[in-house]
């Protein structure tokens, strides 16, 4: 069980990098990655969302829409109680933990269409996942998320030194970057 | 029919929901390892948008303005549903080879954006062929996406063998990192013509450069927003 679980917290964070390697969350990837403090701040936002999601989805899935045979809803379920979670988090983080709230706070609103959150829920049905399983998945799958975005900004933070062609000021450099992280993130899928 | 064709037009060329506006990267990057693929996946999301479309605009006074939003989701969820699992039993190559971003086509900027943008304020014929004509732009810009990975990546073009013997296929642009190097390429040239536009003094301010902003400009076209809008939120807590 400990292995099995093991394995799922590298393959999801490491090996199937939700961003490099799954093209999910690439909104927030591409457009909150110029500091690392943001990058950062962002990134333990996902952790949080997507591993309360999947842990609500996933009981959701396996106490109501499985016993009511109704599993073919799921999408319609999932992104509902996606963006309710999100709203009632930050309504809950503003009242009661406010400092989290400040730090936090301002990243939660973007979460709400990020398609990692609903992506990570329905792999886990995809793939038979039990809850806890789902939830260890999904928070290595956010783990993923948080180490590249913070790689990128990064790596951004330095490019802004750099004489970039005309053309590739702006997105075109930050995907090329980008592109060339997911080769070397190519390289962990001899860990498995 | 003079407003029809005028969208359709829009959709395929004006206002090109990937050349131009750069909304929906997740599935254009996810989905373009082949020409089929590409255009399989175009022609789904065009199926949901020009259904939603007609249904949104169906439904656009009866929809309160505080809680639409959430109604689109809804809606747009349901049609996802349906053509899942149309998919699922008539084409099952095409659901294999999609997977899970069938379902994922809910959270597509493009769907909602247009909704937003377009259906909520408009009668149902014009929707429909918004819907159809940003749907044929989505399909030709990932297909073409497609072809050009196809071709670099494997050689073939819709699964006939085009390069001549001697080509070595370069895999890269049909595995991950080669998506990012085509989108690279792409936004480089949109920048190009930008910037030779601006230079002329042409009004190049619809083409976007994406990502800038917060998520990929769907700030604009309400993906971001909240469920509630958020002046009306402050105002029930008061």
């Amino acid at each position: 069980m400990i292995k099995e679980l093991l394995v799922i917290l590298i393959a999801s964070s490491l090996v199937n990098n939700v961003v490099l390697s799954q093209f999910l969350g690439l909104c927030p990837f591409l457009g909150v990655s110029k500091k690392t403090e943001t990058a950062t701040g962002m990134g333990v936002a996902v952790i949080f969302v997507i591993t309360l999601a999947s842990a609500v989805a996933g009981a959701i899935y396996q106490f109501i829409l499985v016993p009511f045979d109704i599993a073919y809803l799921q999408t319609i379920v999932f992104i509902l109680v996606i963006a309710a979670l999100v709203q009632f988090v930050e309504m809950f983080l503003k009242k009661f933990i406010p400092a989290l709230y400040q730090s936090l706070g301002v990243y939660l609103p973007l979460i709400t269409t990020n398609c990692a959150v609903l992506g990570v829920a329905l792999t886990n049905v995809q793939k038979n996942y039990g809850i806890l399983t789902g939830v260890v998945n999904g928070f290595a799958t956010a783990v993923g998320f948080t180490i590249s975005i913070v790689i990128l900004a990064g790596i951004r933070e330095k490019m802004i030194y750099n004489d970039i062609p005309e053309s590739f000021k702006g997105m075109p450099i930050v995907l090329v970057t980008a592109g060339l992280m997911a080769i070397a993130f190519c390289g962990f899928s001899g860990l498995l | 029919m003079n407003s029809a064709k005028e969208r359709l037009v829009n959709g395929i060329v004006k206002e090109n929901p990937t050349f131009v506006l750069m909304l929906g990267m997740c599935p254009t990057l996810a989905v373009t390892t082949s020409a089929i693929n590409g255009l399989g996946m175009g022609l789904t999301t065009m199926v949901v948008l020009a259904l939603s479309n007609v249904f949104i605009s169906l439904l656009r006074n009866i929809i309160p303005d505080k809680v639409r939003i959430p109604a689109f989701i809804v809606i747009i969820a349901s049609f996802v549903t349906m053509v899942e699992l149309l998919l699922q039993g008539f084409i099952p190559f095409l659901y294999d080879a999609l997977g899970i971003y069938i379902p994922l086509i809910v959270v597509n900027c493009i769907i909602l954006g247009r909704a937003e943008a377009y259906a909520y304020k408009n009668p149902v014929i014009p929707s429909l062929f918004d819907g159809i004509g940003m749907g044929l732009g989505f399909s030709v810009a990932l297909t073409c996406i497609g072809a050009v990975r196809e071709l670099l990546g494997a050689g073939e073009i819709f699964g006939v063998h085009i390069m001549p013997e001697s080509y070595v296929p370069v895999s890269i642009f049909i595995m991950a990192p080669g998506a990012f190097f085509v989108l690279a390429a792409l936004t480089a040239i949109q920048n190009k013509v930008k910037i030779a536009g601006e230079r002329k003094g042409k009004d190049m301010s619809k083409i976007q450069s994406g990502c800038n902003s917060d998520c990929m400009n769907c700030s604009d076209s309400g993906c971001t927003r909240r469920l509630y809008d958020e002046k009306a939120g402050e105002g029930d807590k008061k």
